[in-house]
C-alpha cells in the first residue's frame, strides 16, 4: 500500500493558502452527503423525477458498498467533508492572489494565456472562447451532432439521454460510480449520427465553464453506426482545484463499424483524489481508442475498459501516468472479449520520479465463445531515481478458445552513466532527464494533436526542473 | 600560463587512492599523449576532468579559462569547450542521435529553452551536420538511431569523433578511443582527429598501447604509472615504450606495441 499523509480533505488548502467560501449566498453549499443534499442537487438543477430517483438510489448503493482496498490508499478520504455541489457564482470565491505560488509559476512557465490561467485555476467562471465554440456549434448542429454540457442534455434530449444515462456504467457498478450518479454534475454529451464523421476534435475545452469542469463530471457519447468522433477532455496546464476529491464517469456507446478516440490529459493539483470510472461499450467491426494520460493529482485510480460486444471490435488503451513526489498513479486498462474475432491491445507507460509511485492494472477477460480473440498488453515503466516504484499487475482470465494473449513488461532506469554521458555534451541534468522521459513516452505524445503534444513535452520540462508542486 | 593547467590533481574512486598528484599544461594547438599500464589511472584522469560524479576529487585543481573545473558540473565544463571521447560511450534508450547532436549545440551555443534566437535553426543544422559527415566520411545511417544502441564498436568511436567535430571543443579528451579497433576504424579516428588539429584545439590522448600514435603525432607524452606522471617529454618516448613497455616502472610484462595477432 502506499503511504499517503492524512489529509483534511477539503480544508487542507483552506489551512495552508488561505481559502475561504463566503456564507452570502442564496443556495448555501453544504458539506457532507445525504439524501436531502442529494434532492437539492436535482431540485437547484431542475431535473425531472426519474433522475432524482436514481440519484437517491444511487446514494444508497455508495452508501453500502465498502471503500475498495486492492488499490492505492483511500482510508484518508473523508466524505463527510467534501461539497458535493457549487454553483459557479461560488466556485468564483478565490482571487488570483490567493492562488498557490506553484500553480502561478507553472503558468508562466507554460505560457498560459491571461484568461485562460484565471479559468483554470478557478478565479473566473468563463473560459473566453464562446465565440469559437458558437461557430464550430453551428456547423456540428447541421450535421446533426449533439455537442453540450450534460446538465443541459438532460433537458434539452430528454429521451435520447435515458436511453443509454447508466446503461454502460450502472451505479451499482463501483462505489464511486455510485457516488458519481448519485451527485454528478457537468461532464459533456456528444451524439453523432449515422455516417457522420466529425473531422477536427471536439473538445472540452470549447464549452467549458466552471460548472462543467465539476468534481463529479458525467461524460456520455454516442457514436452512431459509421460515425467517427474524437473527443479531447482536459489540458496540460495544472487545473487548481480547492475540491480534492475528483470522481468522474464517462460513458460510451460505439455502434457498428464507428470509431471513437478519447484523449485525455489530466494535469490536477497535487490534493486531488482522481477516481474515474470510463467505459465503452463497441459493437460489430468498430473500434474504440482511449488515450489517456495522467499527471498531478496526489492519488490516481483510472483503468477505461472495452467492452467487446460483437464480431470484429475492436479496443485499444494507450496510457502515460507520471509520479512524482508523494502522488500514486494507479492505473492501466480493461479489456472485456465477450464475442469472438475481437482485439484488443494496452499500451502503458509510467514515469516515476522523487520517490513517486506507479502502478500498471490491467484486467484481460475473454468470454465463453470468444474464440479467436486477441489482446497484447505492454507495459513499461520508466525509473528516474533509487527512491521510486513501479509495480504491475495484469490479470487475465481467459475462457474461449484458440485465444491470442500476449503481455511484455519492462522496468528502465535511467542510470547516472546515462546522465553523466548526456551531461558531458553540455547538456544540463534536467534537460538529460527532459530528454529522456519525452523520448519515453514519444509514442503517446505522437497520438495528440500537435499543441498538446507540444505542451506536454513543456509540461514534462517543467516537471523535471522540480518547479511543479 | 597555459591555456588548459592541471594542478597536482588527486582523486579517489570509492575510497581508494587512483590519481596521487597530476600537473600537465595543455596549450591549444597542442597534442599531449598521455600513456600507461593497465590500473595506472588513466581513465580516471579523463572522468575527473570530465565530473564524472563517481571519481571523489581530493585536491589540486585543473585552470581552463579563469575557472577552477573541479568546482563545476560536467555539463559546465562541457559548455566551457571541454569534450570527452567515451572509451564505453553510453546507451541511452528513447533519444535519437539527431536530437542528441542538435541538443548539445544548441546548449554550447546558451540555448536554455527560452531564447530562440540562440537556438540552431533546422536547416543550419543539417547543413552543418551533413558538411561533418562528408569530411568524415561517414553515412548519416545511424543519425535516427538512439544513442549508441546496438551501435558496432566502431560506430560507436565514429560517432563519438562526429560529435567532437560538432561542438568543436577547446580541450578535447580522447580516452582509450583505440581500443577495441580494427586498423581501419583507428585510421579513420586518427585522419579525424588530425583534420580537426590547428590552433584553436588543445588535444589529450589517453592510450595504453603506441599504436594510435602512428597515425595522430603528439607533441608531448607523459607516462603515468601508479597515479603520477614518472616521465614527460617528446614524441620519442613513444617509440621508447613500444620496444621496452612499462616495465621499467611494473613488474608486469606489459608491451605497449600490439602484437600483430591481436592488433584486429
Amino acid at each position: 500500500m502506499a503511504t499517503v499523509p492524512k489529509v483534511d480533505v477539503g480544508s487542507d488548502y483552506k489551512e495552508k493558502y488561505g481559502f475561504f467560501v463566503p456564507e452570502d449566498y442564496v443556495f448555501k453549499a453544504k458539506r457532507g452527503l445525504n439524501p436531502e443534499i442529494v434532492k437539492e442537487i436535482s431540485w437547484m438543477k431542475k431535473e425531472p423525477e426519474w433522475m432524482m430517483k436514481m440519484r437517491l438510489r444511487s446514494l444508497e448503493i455508495f452508501r453500502k458498498k465498502p471503500m475498495p482496498t486492492w488499490g492505492a490508499d483511500l482510508s484518508v478520504i473523508d466524505f463527510e467533508n467534501i461539497f458535493y455541489y457549487l454553483r459557479a457564482s461560488d466556485k468564483q470565491s478565490k482571487t488570483w492572489e490567493e492562488l498557490p505560488p506553484d500553480i502561478k509559476k507553472t503558468y508562466d512557465r507554460l505560457g498560459v494565456p491571461e484568461a485562460e490561467r484565471k479559468f483554470l485555476a478557478g478565479v473566473s467562471a468563463q473560459y473566453e472562447s464562446e465565440v469559437v465554440y458558437h461557430s464550430l456549434h453551428e456547423e456540428l448542429s447541421k450535421k446533426g451532432v449533439i455537442f453540450t454540457d450534460t446538465d443541459s442534455a438532460l433537458r434539452d434530449h430528454p429521451e435520447l439521454f435515458k436511453e443509454y444515462f447508466g446503461t454502460i456504467i450502472p451505479p451499482a457498478d463501483n462505489k464511486f460510480a455510485a457516488l458519481n450518479t448519485a451527485v454528478w454534475s457537468g461532464g459533456s454529451f456528444i451524439y453523432v449520427p449515422k455516417g457522420v464523421r466529425v473531422d477536427i476534435p471536439l473538445q472540452a475545452y470549447f464549452r467549458i465553464n466552471a460548472e462543467n469542469m465539476g468534481q463529479f463530471e458525467r461524460t456520455l457519447i454516442i457514436c452512431d453506426e459509421g460515425s467517427f468522433v474524437h473527443y479531447i477532455e482536459g489540458c496540460t496546464a495544472p487545473i487548481y482545484t480547492s475540491d480534492s476529491l475528483h470522481s468522474a464517469v464517462v460513458e460510451i456507446v460505439v455502434k457498428k463499424n464507428a470509431r471513437c478516440r478519447y484523449t485525455t490529459i489530466q494535469n490536477w493539483s497535487t490534493n486531488v483524489f482522481n477516481l474515474v470510472t470510463k467505459r465503452a461499450m463497441v459493437y460489430g467491426d468498430a473500434t474504440m481508442e482511449w488515450v489517456d494520460g495522467n499527471l498531478g493529482s496526489q492519488i490516481t485510480m483510472k483503468y477505461p475498459s472495452v467492452y467487446l460486444m460483437e464480431p470484429g471490435a475492436k479496443g485499444d488503451v494507450l496510457s502515460i501516468a507520471f509520479a512524482g513526489k508523494g502522488q500514486h498513479q494507479d492505473a492501466g486498462g480493461k479489456m472485456i472479449h465477450v464475442a469472438p474475432n475481437t482485439t484488443s491491445t494496452i499500451t502503458s507507460k509510467s514515469i516515476s520520479k522523487n520517490g513517486g509511485r506507479t502502478s500498471y492494472r490491467g484486467h484481460i477477460k475473454v468470454y465463453p465463445g470468444a474464440n479467436n480473440s486477441k489482446s497484447f498488453v505492454k507495459c513499461d515503466a520508466l525509473l528516474l531515481d533509487e527512491n521510486s516504484r513501479s509495480d504491475t499487475y495484469p490479470y487475465n482470465d481467459v475462457d474461449a478458445d484458440n485465444v491470442t494473449l500476449g503481455h511484455e513488461a519492462t522496468v528502465s532506469k535511467v542510470s547516472d552513466e546515462q546522465l553523466f554521458y548526456l551531461m558531458s555534451r553540455g547538456i544540463t541534468r534536467s534537460e538529460a532527464e527532459t530528454m529522456i522521459v519525452n523520448g519515453f513516452i514519444e509514442p503517446f505524445t505522437k497520438e495528440l494533436p500537435l499543441e498538446y503534444a507540444v505542451e506536454l513535452n513543456r509540461l514534462i520540462q517543467l516537471e523535471m526542473e522540480g518547479s511543479v508542486g | 600560463m597555459a591555456d588548459f593547467e592541471i594542478r597536482d590533481l588527486r582523486a579517489s574512486v570509492e575510497g581508494k587512492e587512483i590519481l596521487k598528484g597530476v600537473t600537465l599544461s595543455i596549450n591549444k594547438g597542442e597534442v599531449h599523449a598521455v600513456m600507461g599500464p593497465n590500473g595506472s589511472g588513466k581513465s580516471t584522469l579523463s572522468y575527473a576532468l570530465a565530473g564524472h560524479p563517481g571519481y571523489t576529487i581530493d585536491g589540486g585543481e585543473v585552470l581552463f579559462k579563469g575557472k577552477n573545473l573541479l568546482g563545476l558540473e560536467p555539463d559546465e565544463r562541457a559548455r566551457l569547450g571541454i569534450y570527452l571521447a567515451f572509451q564505453y560511450p553510453v546507451v541511452v534508450p528513447c533519444i535519437s542521435m539527431t536530437i542528441f547532436i542538435r541538443t548539445a549545440l544548441n546548449a554550447k551555443r546558451g540555448y536554455d529553452g527560452k531564447d530562440k534566437s540562440k537556438q540552431i535553426s533546422p536547416k543550419e543544422f543539417r547543413s552543418l551536420l551533413k558538411g561533418e559527415l562528408e569530411v568524415l566520411h561517414m553515412d548519416d545511417s545511424f543519425l535516427p538511431r538512439y544513442i549508441n544502441d546496438g551501435f558496432s564498436g566502431g560506430e560507436k568511436k565514429r560517432a563519438e569523433i562526429l560529435q567532437m567535430a560538432m561542438l568543436k571543443p577547446e580541450i578535447a579528451i580522447l580516452d582509450e578511443t583505440d581500443s577495441g579497433l580494427d586498423i581501419d576504424s583507428i585510421k579513420f579516428v586518427a585522419e579525424a582527429v588530425n583534420r580537426m588539429r590547428g590552433p584553436e584545439l588543445g588535444v589529450l590522448i589517453i592510450t595504453h598501447y603506441t599504436r594510435i600514435l602512428e597515425y595522430i603525432k603528439p607533441d608531448y607524452v607523459h607516462v603515468l604509472v601508479d597515479g603520477k606522471f614518472v616521465l614527460s617529454g617528446g614524441p620519442e618516448i613513444a617509440d621508447r615504450l613500444e620496444t621496452t613497455g612499462y616495465s621499467e616502472w611494473t613488474d608486469a610484462d606489459e608491451p605497449a606495441a600490439l602484437k600483430k595477432e591481436e592488433a584486429v
